[in-house]
């Protein structure tokens, strides 16, 4: 009896002893919670990353990565006899991330543009909008490859069924050359880019669009805002966090395109991308350092303009408590 | 300032589902009406057809004089505070009340002379720059009154405004409403379910029920002479008690039933010869029960619940029907406790008479017997 008591006593009196905070715990199961996502994240991005960074500044060879010597920043610019070399010296480089810039705002601003109009509509009551939503998915879910070669085909000079549909219908004489010609070629990759990723825009706006009380748009109504008023004042800053979102994702995306233009146009310097560029370096002219420095330069790029989205982000919700 | 006129009002939902028949109102300059009824009664609807926010199927209506079935909301010039207030979340106070302003192009400075004098009116003047999300209930609801007001609407409609407070804050806005047109003088279309805002606020109520106009009178007229029991019973609350009884000889000026005890009672009510020999309704408000002496009581049941009020005691009688007992509210506390049998006494000028299909009979009581009489009573009893 005496012994019960006392040994209650003792486990009153300090607890703190056996027993972490329950504040300590929760960290500890956090942080093991983690660790498992760390660790693969470290595994396939960070290590890669930082030897990509380490072969950028070496004049190593595809075939054979263990012979190499230090070059510093040869492979990204030097000069010798007044002439440029290196990746940023390479005029094709230039032509990549112009031609890179040039696909990423024209495919992401029309998928934002036909993607708003999309969701807009599935916002609307109708008699099979549950099947309608997920039909919309069906082109976001046809592997990128699938698309191109898809594409590709429609867009064949002479038996595609875009050329055949315009020469029917009188908008051109004769059939055009989407895939080969270098002004058509890029748009072609647009056209097939935008009609893959609507889907993705368009689901995102109409989750952020179905946050919006209907009471709004009806005191709106009394108010007196026209339907295009209703939209830009009221319906625009309430879904712009998701917007932002929806776009930081699209254009990380965009920038980063390969595939679809590798299939699509077979890798034509019309189209090629800064990571086509990168490929080229690295897998076509078996040179691993300008073309771990090219990649170094696409993982620049987009993180720089990722964080500037990011960055404007919070100065708009910035100003908006304010 | 406007008068409404609606004229066989009529809203069907895809040809089939019909919400309300036929509706004619007149609802004059100046005048606080109530919409009430139960929910689903079509109140809300109606209220959305006068704002513009809901087609109107067939019928007439008329702002002033003027046809405005095909006016769009912000055309028929009227204001609107909804349930959910349902202020801009991403716009200031001074914003959310000027935003119709700024969508009709007045100048800044006209646009800054209403808010604030809606600010001054509603007392949100230190709360102009805040958001929707950092503000109370009531708060939110007076900006919302504030974005009505500020536009100076020929008409004010009010969608059940005060479901969303709590008790307290509901009182207050209620005078704090009851007061605004009084100052502002301005017609007022209010819905609700609550029958005490309808009698607190009320020029005149109109009682809505399946779509259809009860019954339109002043708050006092509907609970000295409802036309028929449903408006009986929706206003006045507890409700009142309905007890079945045969009118054994009709008249013009007294009429006699018999109750089920066999009691007999002859009220101050008008019921033609017809109806003499059917058996009707005799209907007391709770309030005006008075006990009785056990053997010669007009009824006598027992007590199968008491809830005690503090200032008051409702009394429940066992009349066979669980559901639906009788009520009896005492003015003080009582002693009675459940399962005690009680008399109670039906005091013949308090009563109402209904005949089989529901329909009043014309009581013939215009004024109500003063308190005083009935504490009287109360201790000669």
């Amino acid at each position: 009896m005496t012994t019960k008591i006392l040994s209650l006593n003792t486990s009153l009196v300090r607890p703190q002893r056996n027993k972490r905070s329950l504040q300590q715990r929760r960290a500890r199961a956090a942080w093991l919670l983690v660790f498992p996502a760390l660790f693969l994240l470290a595994g396939v991005a960070g290590w890669p990353l930082l030897r990509t960074i380490f072969y950028s500044f070496t004049d190593a060879a595809l075939d054979t990565p263990e012979v190499y010597n230090f070059v510093g920043f040869d492979n990204y610019l030097s000069f010798f006899d007044g002439e440029a070399y290196g990746v940023l010296g390479d005029p094709l480089w230039w032509k990549s991330v112009r031609n890179t810039l040039w696909f990423s705002s024209w495919s992401v601003s029309i998928e934002l543009i036909l993607g708003m109009l999309v969701a807009l509509l599935m916002n609307q009551k109708f008699r099979g909008q549950g099947l309608l939503r997920a039909a919309v998915l069906v082109p976001w879910a046809i592997p990128t490859i699938v698309t191109a070669k898809m594409w590709g085909w429609m867009f064949h000079d002479q038996y595609g069924v875009v050329n055949d549909l315009l020469l029917r219908i009188g908008i051109i004489d004769g059939p055009l050359a989407w895939i080969a010609s270098p002004t058509l070629s890029m748009w072609a990759v647009v056209f097939a880019d935008v009609w893959k990723t609507i889907p993705f825009m368009a689901l995102m706006l109409l989750a952020a669009l179905q946050t919006v009380p209907a009471d709004l748009y009806e005191a709106a109504r009394v108010d007196g805002a026209t339907a295009w008023q209703r939209f830009t004042r009221i319906t625009l800053p309430l879904i712009m966090p998701a917007m932002i979102v929806a776009l930081i994702f699209r254009t990380m995306d965009a920038l980063r395109v390969f595939d679809l233009i590798y299939v699509l146009t077979s890798n034509s310097e019309a189209t090629v991308s800064v990571s086509g560029y990168a490929r080229d370096q690295m897998v076509a002219y078996q040179e691993m350092g300008s073309g771990s420095a090219a990649s170094v330069l696409v993982f620049m790029m987009v993180a720089g303009i990722a964080a500037s989205f990011l960055y404007a982000g919070s100065l708009y919700n910035k100003e908006k408590q304010v | 300032m406007a008068q409404l006129k609606l004229e066989k009002l009529n809203k069907t939902y895809d040809k089939q589902t019909e919400v309300i028949p036929s509706l004619d109102l007149l609802v004059n300059k100046g005048e606080f009406v109530v919409i009430v009824g139960p929910s689903g009664c079509g109140k809300s609807t109606l209220l959305r057809m006068i704002a513009g926010l809901e087609d109107i199927t067939n019928g007439n209506m008329y702002i002033n004089g003027i046809y405005s079935n095909d006016d769009t909301p912000s055309e028929r010039g009227i204001g609107m505070v909804f349930q959910s207030y349902a202020l801009y979340p991403h716009m200031s106070v001074y914003e959310n009340i000027a935003f119709a302003m700024r969508l009709a192009k007045l100048p800044a400075k006209e646009i800054d002379r209403r808010v604030n004098e809606a600010a001054r009116t509603l007392q949100l003047e230190p709360l102009l720059q805040r958001r929707p999300k950092d503000m109370s209930g009531g708060q939110r609801q007076r900006v919302a009154i504030g974005r009505a007001i500020a536009r100076e609407p020929k008409l004010f409609l009010f969608d059940e405004p005060l479901s969303n407070l709590d008790a307290s804050l509901r009182v207050q806005m209620r005078m704090e409403i009851a007061n605004l047109h009084k100052r502002l003088g301005s017609t007022v279309i209010y819905v609700t379910h609550d029958q005490v805002e309808a009698m607190t606020l009320a020029d005149r109520i109109v009682i809505l029920n399946k779509g259809r106009v009860e019954q339109v009178g002043t708050p006092l007229e509907l609970y000295d002479h409802p036309g028929n029991e449903f408006v009986a019973q929706f206003i006045g609350s507890p409700k009142m008690n309905l007890l079945p009884a045969t009118l054994v000889k009709s008249g013009e000026n007294t009429s006699q039933v018999v109750l089920d005890s066999g009691k007999e009672l002859i009220l101050p009510i008008r019921t033609p010869k017809s109806a003499e020999g059917q058996s009707v309704n005799l209907g007391i408000r709770p309030e005006h029960i008075l006990w009785g002496e056990k053997n010669r009581a007009h009824y006598q049941a027992s007590v199968i619940f008491v809830e005690h009020m503090g200032n008051e005691t409702y009394l429940y009688l066992d009349n066979g029907n669980a559901s639906e007992p009788w009520v009896v509210r005492n003015a003080e506390r009582s002693a009675i406790v459940a399962g005690e049998a009680v008399g109670v006494d039906l005091p013949a000028e308090h009563c109402y008479l209904f005949d089989g299909t529901g329909q009043a009979f014309q009581r013939l009581v215009t004024a109500q017997a003063s308190p005083e009489a009935l504490i009287s009573k109360k201790i000669v009893n």
